[in-house]
């Protein structure tokens, strides 16, 4: 499905209309160090959008500016049509986040996980156990149902957290890094999962440091020591950059910054 | 508050504790063992205790009486004295524990209308064992006196205490009371801090603070389950106490458990604090300890009577919740009285919860990172 067609899809399910995210100006110091320096970006709902860079380049406090645990310095950001400074319950709502420590408890089994979560976010339990039903076919758990989520392989786990991110069907999921450490195969599963997501009209943002999954995103944008140094579609970039991949305009970026080259 | 998901939330801590079996096992059995090692420590069998006695005028019966404490080979005596002035310097060198001192005519005393008169002196430096001398000590002369008046009438003989170095009788007993507070604190304060730390290091707190849950339903969801907890350990201990040591229990058992929730729920704000201000699981057991487990059992009057601390000392004591609580848990439990008494303590306990929850909630604030 192309990524137009899942905006469409977006529209038709009644996801917010206008952008999912906008961000002006976002800017978060620790003392004198800028985390994240005046980023502006707009993000349309059912899109799946890579948010790209290094390591300290900022994407996790950028994210957990957007989730509300964390306050901004300065500017202003919309989630779900909501600010992110006075409307964070209601952004809460409408959001699912997965963090980038895996998220689910290993003494739990997987039902108690999703249980969990569905109960926390207001779910009734006959929705609770219709969604489990639906997640454990989907996810081929059915016999694990009632195993301890500390005993499945880890990419199994990554897959759950994420369709428990996704229980209370929310109009944007955050991931920040959701496939690190997991194998090839496992990755391109869990990606099929996330444009299925998509493909529902959620909206998704992602940070990766994976340049191929990059290149699945809608739209991407590389941050570079706090600013985001390149926005657009993977093929607009390539081309603005004269590269081959994604990959390639990464590592041009990078090494115009003082950490990229040290790195 | 969101019931529903505040009981998703209990329902998962359940799980936590109940399938962390080793853990749940400690904690379950820990009244129980604390009881019994306490008990039979601060009980140790006292042998060769050494005997002062100062016998103005020796008779039969005061010769009666010292022969019945040899006998038990309990008691040495180590000096027999005609005056009481040698007490003084023996007890001052620690080589006597207990002094015996007859009044001058004794025997002819026991025959007449007025009683005997006898002032028992004890070493009460370490107040347990003084304690016991004491016991064992009134004991022999009890018998003596019990066997005088079978055969023809009352006799009577009134014995005279002096706790020297210690004169506040502390017993047995009052460590049941503290050891409470010591077991209240470990399971709250300590496993609070542990399971809100390990969710902070494992980064399922991050999740939760994204969801709609609140700061403070987190914490109430954490914290149910351990007063649930430290409920049962409360139960255990006065069970063990009773059953194992005969220890009394003189007031009323509803009003000492709702007095050890209150106690528990400031145990359990002090451990949120500690898991807020804390990085590690590490941290947060370590800073538990120093915060919880140390002065509630040092500064406490659990071990040390807070009477015989330095005066610069005693005003810590004050912010130590466990201090409060065991007057309040002693009141109760061997002196019968309620809260017409204890209300000063009560209203301090109350105090102390409602600014540590106050301000724990306010450190668990999501965006304070």
């Amino acid at each position: 499905m192309s990524a137009a067609n899942r905006v469409a899809v977006a529209v038709k399910t009644g996801a917010a209309d206008g952008f999912a995210i906008d961000a002006r100006e976002l800017t978060r110091r620790f003392g004198s160090f800028v985390a994240v320096d005046h980023i502006t970006f707009d993000i349309k709902a059912g899109e799946v959008f890579g948010f790209l860079g290094a390591n300290g380049a900022g994407k996790t406090t950028a994210i957990k500016m957007l989730v509300g645990l964390l306050a901004p310095s300065e500017g202003a950001a919309h989630v779900a049509g909501f600010d992110i400074r006075t409307q964070r319950d209601q952004i809460r709502r409408n959001i699912g986040y997965m963090s980038q420590r895996f998220s689910l408890y290993g003494d739990l089994t997987v039902r108690e996980n999703i249980r969990l979560y569905g109960g926390i976010y207001g779910l009734t339990p006959e929705q609770i156990a219709e969604r489990t039903t639906t997640m454990l076919d989907t996810l081929g758990l059915s016999s694990n149902a009632d195993d301890l989520v500390a005993r499945l392989p880890l990419g199994w786990k990554q897959k759950l957290a994420f369709s428990v991110a996704l229980v209370h069907q929310p109009k944007i999921v955050f991931l920040d890094e959701p496939t690190g450490g997991v194998d090839p195969i496992t990755r391109r599963q869990f990606w099929e999962l996330i444009y299925s997501a998509a493909a529902r009209g959620t909206t998704v943002f992602v940070t990766t440091h994976y340049m191929d999954e990059a290149e699945y995103c809608d739209r991407i944008s590389i941050m570079v020591d706090g600013k985001i140094a390149a926005l657009g579609t993977p093929v607009e970039l390539k081309e603005k950059f004269g590269a081959d991949s994604v990959d390639d305009v990464f590592v041009r970026l990078a090494r115009g910054s003082p950490k990229g080259a040290a790195a | 508050m969101n019931l529903n998901a505040l009981r998703a939330f209990v329902v998962k801590e359940r799980h936590h504790i109940l399938r962390d079996r080793q853990t749940l096992t400690i904690l379950l059995m820990m009244p129980l063992v604390q009881v019994i090692l306490f008990g039979y420590a601060l009980r140790s069998d006292v042998r060769d205790i050494r005997l002062a006695v100062v016998d103005p005028t020796p008779d039969h019966a005061t010769i009666e009486l010292e022969s019945r404490f040899i006998s038990t080979n309990r008691f040495r005596i180590v000096t027999t004295s005609k005056t009481p002035d040698v007490i003084e310097p023996l007890f001052r060198r620690g080589s006597a524990d207990v002094a015996l001192v007859f009044e001058p005519d004794f025997a002819s005393h026991l025959r007449g209308a007025d009683p005997a008169r006898v002032l028992i002196a004890v070493d009460a430096s370490d107040p347990n064992t003084g304690t016991t001398y004491l016991n064992y000590t009134r004991a022999i002369i009890a018998s003596y006196q019990d066997e005088l008046s079978v055969a023809n009438r009352r006799v009577r003989i009134v014995t005279d205490t002096r706790m020297r170095f210690n004169p506040t009788l502390e017993s047995v007993n009052l460590f049941v009371p503290g050891l409470i507070a010591l077991v209240l604190v470990l399971v709250s304060a300590l496993m609070t801090a542990i399971s809100l730390s390990r969710e902070k290091e494992r980064g399922t707190l991050e999740v939760l603070l994204v969801s709609p849950l609140r700061p403070q339903e987190i914490i109430v969801g954490k914290v149910l389950p351990y007063l649930a907890l430290a409920f049962a350990n409360v139960l255990t201990a006065l069970l063990a106490a009773w059953a194992v040591f005969h220890v009394p229990f003189r007031g009323s058992v509803a009003l000492l458990l709702a007095e050890s929730i209150l106690y528990t729920i400031v145990s359990l704000a002090l451990g949120v604090l500690v898991a807020a201000r804390t990085s590690s699981q590490r941290a947060a057991m370590l800073t538990a300890m120093l915060v919880t487990m140390l002065p509630n059992a040092l500064l406490s009057g659990m071990i040390f009577p807070v009477a015989s601390m330095p005066a610069w000392l005693k005003p810590v004591t004050y912010i130590v919740p466990a201090r409060w609580f065991i007057v309040i848990a002693r009141g109760i439990m061997l002196k019968g009285v309620g809260l017409t008494i204890l209300w000063q303590e009560t209203l301090v306990l109350s105090f102390m919860a409602l600014l540590l929850l106050a301000v724990a909630m306010r450190s668990f604030k999501p965006r304070m990172e």
